[in-house]
């Protein structure tokens, strides 16, 4: 059972989407809910801002879905940091159950995967699904810090500020156009990639497809 | 690649992601580094010129007083944040000489800071440095020993 197919078809209704100031450079800045010119987001440290936009993405998927807080059946979320811990801190904003999420580059299919699981099965009606990430949060995570004269390859890729989310209802609920309709859930597939400045090259093996 | 995980090694693929990676300009990167590493030579010697004809210090006093200096002008640049873009563009350049040590102590130190001046700063200061001063100790307590019986 690699693939689950929807029968209800769940549906995402809104969704809430905040940008560093590297991301926005670009067309992005010009969809997300709010473009940020301080990547610190008015806070003392990176995870601090990293927890605080994925606080915001999540409520601002409520809002801009038209749906109260105490509706919501289910928080799911996760992020790159240890304990996923601005996940956590995140859900400590709301009085919604959570569930916490881990697949690295994967953690908002994931999310998503479980969220329309929950609510094809007719366990919950409408879920929150979000994620987050921050570029000096996780470079401090998983390579250098910041201020190391060191080099760069210019295969390496940079890690997105920022946080996404959905809100996913029960298609009673809404007669939203974007349904997910299948789900792949990928294995773990390791080529051998140790290079931990190309992590697009360790993850492109490991494909998992969320059908929309 | 151990045990079980080496069937999944693939050469094929990792000689395909291989071809993706840009080639390094050895010829521009040595430059580079010549030119970065060989500046921050002449500041060393300009150091050692003025503490000796102007302080008349000599022998240790000497190269103590230049490599103190030295690392405070690279401590100084990190914390200004100037250090890791010298780094970006001239590479073994900055990171060689002892300057680039003092930036290696430097920068995590700021970057944990967050954590607390204990647990953070203090404890994590040496994750770069580290390395270098075990094997360093170790090395030279290895020619030490190789002197004191021969």
């Amino acid at each position: 059972m690699q693939t689950i197919v929807f029968k209800n078809k769940p549906r995402i209704v809104a969704t809430g989407t905040i940008a560093g100031p590297k991301e926005c450079a670009g067309v992005v800045g010009k969809y997300v809910d709010k473009a940020l010119t301080d990547d610190m987001f008015g806070e003392s440290t990176y995870e601090k801002a990293e927890c605080k936009m994925l606080s915001y993405a999540m409520s601002k998927a409520m809002e801009n879905a038209r749906e109260r807080e105490k509706d919501v059946d289910m928080l799911i979320s996760g992020d790159l940091l240890n304990q996923i811990i601005s996940a956590s801190f995140a859900a400590r904003d709301f009085d919604i159950p959570f569930l916490g999420v881990y697949g690295a580059c994967s953690t908002l299919a994931e999310a998503y995967g479980l969220a329309a699981t929950f609510i094809d099965g007719g366990y919950a009606k409408k879920i929150v699904a979000a994620t987050g990430s921050h570029f000096s949060s996780a470079e401090r995570q998983y390579r250098y810090p910041l201020e190391l004269g060191n080099t760069r390859p210019p295969q390496s890729q940079w890690t997105v500020t920022g946080a996404g989310g959905a809100f996913i209802a029960d298609m009673g609920v809404s007669n939203s156009d974007v349904a997910i309709t299948s789900a792949t859930f990928g294995k773990v597939v390791d080529f051998g990639i140790t290079d931990v400045n190309n992590m697009g090259a360790a993850m492109a093996p490991d494909i998992g497809i969320i059908g929309i | 690649m151990t045990g079980k995980n080496r069937q999944n090694y693939n050469k094929n693929y990792i000689a395909y992601v291989n071809s993706f990676d840009p080639p390094t300009k050895h010829l521009k990167n040595c430059f580079r580094a010549y030119m970065v590493g060989g500046f921050i030579c002449c500041i060393g010697q300009f150091l050692r010129e003025i503490f000796g004809n102007v302080f008349a210090l000599n022998g240790d006093e000497l190269a103590s007083a230049v490599s103190i200096v030295l690392i405070f002008l690279g401590t100084l640049l990190t914390g200004l944040g100037v250090y890791d873009r010298i780094g970006r563009n001239a590479g073994a350049g900055s990171i060689v000489p002892i300057t680039g040590f003092a930036n290696s102590v430097a920068s995590p130190a700021i970057e944990f800071k967050t954590e607390g001046l204990v647990y953070g700063m203090a404890a994590k200061m040496f994750v770069v440095a580290g390395p270098i001063i075990v094997f360093g100790v170790l090395a030279g307590t290895i020619v030490g020993l190789i002197y004191l019986f021969l």
